[in-house]
């Protein structure tokens, strides 16, 4: 993960040539993997190894811009959601459900389709204005449960206010599960932007981002490998990276009899039991 | 035991009616419970788990829990002011600095994730406009003020890094902070050791005898009560069954269910104290439990439990009769003095000697 974002901000100066530069149109043209070009170039005789960690500062840039308005947006709702009075959170909770209902791919192809190519950072709104919904009943869900608690009384007794109440004495208690639906809402966004911009609805060329990498390669995979499998392992690898951080997250905040329970998941088998057999 | 050093009354509680919505219509767990606490009184309420106590108190800082409500008709007047008439701002301007509340479970009720002195400075902080330094400064001051030694380095520990006993210290230095002049502590000793009990009653006490401030002491130990009030109100099935300054309360109990708690106070001597032939060595216990809100008996709530019931008991509801100076009871026997013979309570006492 880290030497994921590390390449991203390092990019400009790993990459070994310019991502948009037309090196060569005739000479450089369509080249397989080399000493000079590992990822090979492609048909504007562009290196594909440079365009791909460029990309990566664009996609990963994105994902991580989009996380964190959208984690910022669904606490904000969740905790107001949990907080205001039996009617409004009625209410607030049905429009939730509504927006819940509504397929998010489907909204950002209308959006982008009418609308035709958007701005990046319009972008990064629109996608984090459609993936809050389940962080903020993740963050009401969460805060509920945390409000019967305690301490929560005694503050409140001690004349705390509700805002301040949420920020001081809710919110780091938050942490462990907006760092753990972070990291799956980065794996989703990263594979959401690289379709998007797939379908020509994102990021738009020349700028390089994972997804229009795979768009300009996808034609010629039959006689040009390089252009697709070097840019789509690029996307999937961060994507398994976040899921896979996730994973651990959860497992490492989780209450320790769901950590260890039932279905022993390879990153947790039932140490101890078997040399407990032998040891009588 | 003190007297009263400031005899206005402070905080007058009139009627005060707490329901909860249940499958037949409203509960009434707190029914009609009125009271007054002087500036600098202590007063003690008392009663079996469920009687409705806590939530009494929890609504004097309006935070009785959802769905449960504080019914109109009543008034808690505060220092003149009605506080079921206030705003929410109005009211957390109450809440901390006039009056404040100390729980029974500091381990619960003291937020894990902040440090104990960022807990005390808050609330300084959210009362008075002053910087961060002076509020964290009165935090220390008011830690080794209830007795923390090293204060300044306990104050960046987390509740977790203290013993049960220093973590109810911090909780008290949270409610006296800012100098209330109503403290509500329920069951401050409820959740720690012996030894630990005394010493916090004992810091309780000096530090009301040092800020003249009142204080509502919710127990369920009558061992408490003789140690710290100066009145008593005890309570049963959300209501207040007998009222008295705690000598006459002592001497002569006049509500049967007062009896009962006084018998049931393990005792050293218990054998020679309590009746000359109750069996020696057993803990006196009164038979059965508190009704659920949703099932009182008619009549007297009690009489269920009461080794002295008769019809009238059934018929009637007791109203609190004038037994003495500021002492009242809610008992039919109270007018009829000759339905109290000795045989039946001993007879009662003996069957549920456990």
């Amino acid at each position: 993960m880290l030497s994921l974002v590390l390449v991203a901000v390092a990019a400009p100066w790993f990459a070994p040539y310019d991502p948009n530069a037309t090196l060569d149109i005739i000479a450089l043209k369509n080249q397989a993997p080399s000493l000079d070009h590992p990822f090979g170039t492609d048909p504007y005789s562009r290196d594909v190894l440079s365009r791909v960690l460029h990309g990566a500062r664009v996609s990963l840039g994105f994902a991580f811009a989009t996380v964190i308005l959208a984690l910022g947006a669904g606490t904000l709702y969740g905790s107001a959601m949990a907080f205001a009075s039996p009617f409004m959170g009625t209410v607030l909770r049905r429009l939730l459900d509504v927006a819940f209902s509504v397929p998010r791919l489907l909204v950002l192809l209308a959006v982008a389709g009418v609308a035709g190519p958007l701005d990046v950072r319009l972008l990064v709104v629109l996608m984090a204005g459609t993936g809050w919904f389940a962080t903020a009943r993740l963050v009401h869900d969460e805060i509920t449960a945390l409000r019967t608690r305690e301490f929560v009384l005694a503050a409140r007794a001690s004349g705390v206010p509700a805002t301040r109440l949420v920020v001081r004495h809710l919110l780091p208690h938050l942490g462990p599960l907006l760092m753990t639906a972070a990291s799956f809402s980065m794996a989703g966004t990263i594979m959401l932007e690289a379709g998007l911009s797939y379908l020509g609805l994102g990021i738009q060329p020349p700028t390089a981002s994972w997804g229009n990498i795979i768009r300009d390669g996808a034609g010629l995979i039959q006689t040009h490998w390089w252009l697709t499998v070097f840019p789509v392992l690029a996307t999937v690898i961060p994507i398994m990276t976040c899921n896979a951080a996730g994973d651990a997250l959860r497992d490492r905040f989780a209450p320790p009899q769901f950590a260890g329970s039932a279905i022993p998941s390879p990153s947790n088998p039932p140490r101890g039991r078997i040399p407990s057999l032998f040891r009588q | 035991m003190t007297p009263p050093r400031d005899s206005h009354t402070l905080l007058d509680v009139q009627s005060l009616q707490v329901t909860f919505p249940g499958a037949a219509g409203m509960v009434r767990a707190v029914d009609g419970v009125s009271f007054t606490v002087a500036g600098g009184e202590t007063v003690c309420l008392v009663g079996e788990s469920g009687c409705g106590k806590s939530l009494t108190a929890l609504s004097l800082l309006r935070l009785v829990p959802p769905p449960g409500r504080i019914e109109s008709g009543g008034h808690i007047l505060f220092e003149g002011r009605d506080l079921l008439s206030l705003d929410e701002a109005a009211l957390r301007s109450v809440r901390g600095r006039q009056m404040a509340m100390i729980f029974q479970e500091p381990s619960t009720a003291l937020n894990p994730v902040l440090t104990v002195g960022d807990q005390i400075a808050e609330v300084v902080r959210v009362h008075t406009k002053c910087s961060h330094r002076d509020a964290w400064q009165q935090a220390v001051d008011m830690l080794a003020q209830v007795g923390i030694a090293d204060a300044p380095a306990r104050a960046k520990q987390y509740p977790h890094e203290l013993s049960g006993g220093m973590k109810q210290r911090v909780m008290i230095a949270m409610a006296l902070v800012l100098t209330p002049r109503l403290v509500i502590a329920d069951e401050p000793t409820t959740a720690l050791d012996v030894t630990i009990q005394a010493q916090i009653l004992e810091l309780l006490r000096e530090l009301r005898a040092r800020t003249d401030m009142a204080l509502l002491l919710i127990t369920h130990d009558l061992g408490v009560v003789a140690e710290m009030a100066s009145r008593v109100l005890v309570m049963y099935a959300g209501r207040v069954v007998e009222e008295a300054p705690v000598a006459a309360l002592f001497a002569s109990p006049h509500m049967p269910y007062t009896e009962g708690l006084l018998r049931a106070m393990p005792r050293i001597d218990s054998a020679q104290v309590s009746d000359p032939d109750a069996l020696p060595d057993r803990l006196v216990t009164i038979p059965g439990t508190v009704p659920a809100p949703d099932a009182l008996p008619s009549g007297c709530t009690f009489r269920d439990r009461c080794a002295y019931a008769w019809d009238r008991c059934a018929r009637e509801e007791p109203v609190l009769y004038q037994v003495g100076p500021a002492h009242r009871a809610r008992c039919h026997l109270v007018q009829e003095p000759e339905r109290r013979t000795p045989h039946a309570a001993s007879t009662a006492s003996r069957e549920v000697a456990a």
